[in-house]
């Protein structure tokens, strides 16, 4: 029997791909049908769109590489550092900061004021325009936290003496990077350099860091997959909501603390610091997210995204098979809700390392296992699934062990294909906090955005150029 | 008996899929004993006790998955194992119902049963959708027009060779397993099956069928474009395969346009000597090839659906030509009388017909019955001796007017849809002093607008008033395009229409042939 003569003796089932009204008749027809919301795909050079059809195979056999990297990877934080001691590249005069790289007269202000303080806080300046005047006058390096297997939240701030996290991807042996989370209200990160902020930094470097770096050697090792994906399960998405993954870090720590700390007050004031930050496993996750995707980085052909990072000016993009290039946009400002007495003129463009969560699969692409933050997208759960149900059209495998309990314990998408975003012209979508645009004041709201069009294109005419 | 499992290094599962596991397990035949556990110390403990340790546990942490089964050979714990994990990985997706997705893959995703596309965005988009649809094995409905002509060959040709339907690029009517797609009717399933290279042919001829009691096995169109010499008929032949191999067609009916002439005989090769009667209604062209090739030639598209439909109502090929040529015979002597009424009403002045179509085909038909019986006729769309106008928005002499042309539709909807264009010509013509009758098509049906009368009766009574208060009458013929079971409801619609004065004539021909006897006469007197 030909095709077509099935066709007649089956019951039609159709995908309705334009106009949604054709789909009356298959209601009243009790005819199975979906309905697409097509939408045309981004514009990409006639050339580059033809070599990535010509190499569909290859770019395939690339990805699937890229994947099996990126699932079998099992990031755990080791142990603690000082940032000249351990980051690879990291001289006297180097500062890291977030995003593509960037030099310091397109800088915006957050990340302007986040160096100032770090300028401040190394004891290099003593006042904020002597910190600007050094920053200014060519003595700093700056450096994207990227290209020194680091990564930063908002301005992404490193500094030499700063202490790190090390997380080691224990599958590939790889290690990334971060530094210990502020807190919220007037910290570095959204480029304030008060005092207050700099006596924070001393006590995180004299107090905090000890403690930790005392209790990891005796703990040895702490799973941060395992962290993230119960973390998944108890509302968290590990980028703008860390309270479980937070939680679940202060019992995983809290006895090696009290059992190696100094003294009981400090053993009490670390706990306590912790305790009051719910953001405080946000740069773990985004290091357990780098070391996780640095393991697919350099694999010739693949068009998986392993980089998605911005520095307040520019939105960059990193793919496995295009090296260390960084395509780049500008960075737009996100859509959010503010904090009172700040509205969107306030906003400075979108800034930080932290999507690198949503470049793993988690953040934006895993809202939908976060219901508690919805008010960010739209108020409704419905929303927040959506999201993440449009999120699985660009990205080539689901999760093996990252799962949204309201979808059925579905793994969260994971690993973007660029070619995806361009033939679907959906922009991975990405959760965030707003820094003031002024430095010195810090955050002023928290919201989403969906990523900037043409990083991507660049990007995806990058690898097929 | 034996003890069999593995260690997953840090895959992480809640304790409740834990558990459904585990009972899925456990309950499998020939299990003795069983667990799925995260690698806690205190589980570590159980297991041993148990009699469920294995060497790999020892090394096991709090974040590794153990599954253990306990059974009479290794093979089936293996079997077991696996199945076990499927089930772990097992996923209900029903939860996506709500979601739209947004390419087609993902739509397969959600229904991957899905043989069949429905294709209407932009044409410059519409071409490589469909390539997508026919590779993941679907036929395909290509509504969109602006679709090349190399693209639409390309299209063909792949289908041709996977054995898929690709109906379009512009076509607006099907009719598949009795589901309405795109512009089209609700009509009764029979056993008339139709290929159609004309949209509102389909239309026409299918509700005409059905509303004569007969109906439809299968209404495929392949778009205009497929009859040409280019395309080569690769749709319309496969389609007329399909049919003469479907048990439930009985009769077939081509409609189109005269098919380029290496066509036709491509067409006329397949279908003669297969035992089935093949009516066509090639708006125009030469009977005498199809005559000669023992098919059954009719001029209108109304003669080929009745006779299609008597055909399979019991009667005999012979039978029903004669009978349907009798009826058609009797119905125009009764037109003849209403043409001779409406002509002792007009104005001197008024001696033009001005028709305003929505249906392209129409236009053709009008013009084929027209042709030689009235002079000096313009249309947007000329056929036969009809000039083109030289402006499509003003009427001149005889005018024929194709609103589904591209100076209508650019930048708004079809005017099956959006009437507003037609609505104010007709306001014009009536306005004229020189039109002696204005003839319209009404399409219902899927596609077509939700609520005609609601924006036409009030036209149709203004264009009324407008003629009377100077002074004339102004008669206003329709064919009305539709069945009962449309969502417009053809009766009602008809009951309504004819209440304003209208007069509503059976089919688009038989409209045809009495808005020309009322402009023939006219000319006489």
């Amino acid at each position: 029997m030909t095709g077509s003569q099935k066709l007649f003796e089956s019951k039609l089932e159709i995908i309705n791909i334009g106009l949604p009204d054709f789909t009356l008749p298959f209601q009243q027809h009790e005819t199975k049908f979906v309905q697409v919301d097509f939408r045309p795909g981004l514009q990409a050079n006639a050339g580059a769109c033809a070599k990535a059809l010509l190499q569909t195979s290859l770019t395939e056999n690339a990805n699937q590489e890229v994947m099996e990297k990126i699932l079998a990877a099992r990031p755990a934080w080791t142990g603690m550092g000082i940032a000249r001691d351990l980051i690879p590249g990291m001289r006297e005069n180097t500062i890291l900061h977030a995003g593509p790289p960037i030099s310091w007269d397109r800088m915006c202000g957050p990340m302007r004021g986040g160096i100032i303080g770090a300028i401040i806080y190394e004891g290099k300046a003593n006042t904020p325009d002597e910190a600007e005047e050094l920053a200014a006058g060519g003595v700093f390096e700056f450096r994207p936290c990227h290209e020194h297997n680091a990564v930063g939240p908002m301005a992404g701030i490193v500094s030499p003496s700063m202490p790190v996290f090390v997380v080691k991807n224990e599958t590939h042996g790889n290690v990334a990077y971060a530094t210990q989370n502020e807190g919220l209200g007037k910290v570095l990160r959204y480029g304030a350099y008060s005092d207050e902020v700099i006596a924070r930094l001393k006590w995180m470097e004299q107090t905090l860091y000890p403690t930790l770096k005392g209790a990891i050697e005796k703990a040895g090792r702490i799973d941060l997959k395992n962290i993230i994906a119960q973390a998944l399960h108890m509302g968290d998405e590990v980028h703008n909501r860390n309270r479980a993954a937070t939680s679940l870090f202060y019992r995983a720590l809290a006895p090696w603390v009290v059992e190696t700390a100094k003294s009981r007050e400090v053993a009490v004031e670390v706990l306590n610091f912790i305790n009051g930050n719910d953001h405080f496993f946000l740069n773990l996750s985004m290091a357990a997210s780098k070391a996780t995707l640095q393991a697919a980085q350099g694999i010739e052909n693949s068009s998986i995204v392993v980089t998605m990072a911005r520095n307040g000016t520019d939105f960059g993009v990193q793919l496995a098979g295009t090296g260390g290039r960084w395509f780049t946009g500008p960075a737009p400002v996100p859509d959010a809700l503010f904090f009172k007495g700040y509205t969107k003129d306030d906003a400075n463009p979108d800034i930080g390392d932290s999507a690198i969560t949503e470049t793993a699969g988690l953040g934006g692409f895993a809202i939908a296992a976060s219901p508690a933050i919805v008010q960010f997208v739209g108020g409704q759960a419905a929303d927040a699934v959506n999201y993440t149900l449009q999120m699985y059209e660009i990205t080539a495998a689901e999760n093996n062990v990252y799962q949204i309990p309201g979808l059925d314990f579905r793994g969260t998408p994971t690993g973007i294909d660029v070619r995806k975003v361009i033939e679907k012209n959906i922009l991975p979508f990405i959760d965030t906090g707003v820094a003031h645009k002024n430095p010195g004041i810090g955050q002023v709201g928290a919201g989403v955005l969906s990523a900037p069009a043409e990083p991507f294109v660049r990007a995806f005419e990058g690898l097929f150029g | 008996m034996v003890v069999k499992g593995f260690v997953r290094k840090g895959e992480y599962h809640d304790s409740v899929t834990l558990m459904r596991v585990a009972k899925f397990l456990s309950e499998q035949a020939g299990v003795s004993d069983s667990a799925i556990v995260m690698a806690t110390e205190e589980n570590k403990h159980v297991l041993s006790a148990a009699g469920l340790a294995f060497p790999e546990i020892r090394n096991a942490v709090e974040t590794d998955l153990i599954m253990v089964v306990k059974v009479e050979s290794a093979d089936k714990a293996e079997d077991l194992l696996a199945e076990a994990s499927r089930e772990l990985k097992a996923r209900n997706k029903n939860s996506e119902i709500s979601y739209q997705p947004k390419s087609l893959d993902s739509a397969l995703k959600i229904l991957p049963t899905a043989n069949f596309a429905l294709i209407s965005v932009a044409g410059r988009y519409a071409g490589d959708e469909a390539m997508k649809a026919l590779q993941r094995g679907l036929h395909v409905m290509l509504f969109s027009d602006n679709v090349s002509i190399e693209k639409e060959i390309e299209l063909k040709t792949y289908a041709a060779s996977k054995d898929l339907l690709v109906m379009g690029p512009d076509a607006g009517t099907a009719i598949i397993n009795g589901v309405p797609l795109a512009f089209a009717n609700n009509v009764r399933r029979g056993n008339v099956g139709i290929v159609a290279a004309s949209g509102t042919g389909l239309q026409e001829a299918s509700t005409l069928i059905s509303n004569y009691g007969a109906g439809i096995s299968q209404a495929i169109g392949t778009g205009g474009r497929d009859v040409k010499e280019k395309v080569g008929g690769l749709m319309f032949l496969q389609a007329v395969k399909l049919l003469l191999d479907d048990p439930d067609t009985k009769v077939i009916l081509l409609i189109s346009k005269p098919p380029h002439e290496s066509v036709l005989k491509k067409i006329i090769a397949a279908v003669k000597n297969t035992g089935k009667p093949v009516i066509t209604t090639f708006l125009g062209s030469d009977p005498t090839p199809i005559l000669k090739a023992g098919l059954i030639p009719t001029i209108t598209l109304d003669e080929g659906a009745w006779k299609a439909a008597r055909m399979v109502m019991g009667r005999s090929a012979a039978e029903s030509v004669l009978e349907v040529n009798q009826d058609i015979s009797r119905t125009r002597a009764q037109l003849d009388t209403t043409a001779a009424q409406l002509t002792s009403t007009l104005a001197k002045t008024q001696q033009y017909l001005r028709a305003l179509y929505t249906g392209g085909t129409y236009v053709g038909e009008t013009q084929v019955l027209l042709n030689g019986k009235i002079k000096n006729i313009f249309s947007n769309a000329p056929w036969g001796e009809s000039k083109i106008a030289l402006d499509s928005m003003k009427s001149q002499f005889n005018t024929i007017i194709d609103f589904g042309e591209d100076e209508f539709t650019v930048g708004r909807p079809h005017p099956m849809i959006d009437f507003s264009l037609r609505n104010r010509r007709i306001l014009e013509e009536a306005r004229d002093p020189e039109t002696a009758v204005l003839l319209l098509d009404l399409v219902l049906g899927w596609g077509a607008h939700k609520d005609p009368l609601a924006e036409l009766i009030p036209v149709l009574r203004e264009a009324q008033t407008i003629a009377k208060t100077a002074g004339r009458q102004l008669p206003i013929v329709m064919c009305i395009t539709g069945t009962d079971t449309d969502p417009q409801c053809r009766s009602r619609v008809v009951t309504a229409i004819k209440e304003c004065g209208v007069i509503v004539v059976e089919s688009n021909a038989g409209a045809a042939y009495l808005v020309g006897k009322i402009v023939q006469s006219v000319r006489q007197s």
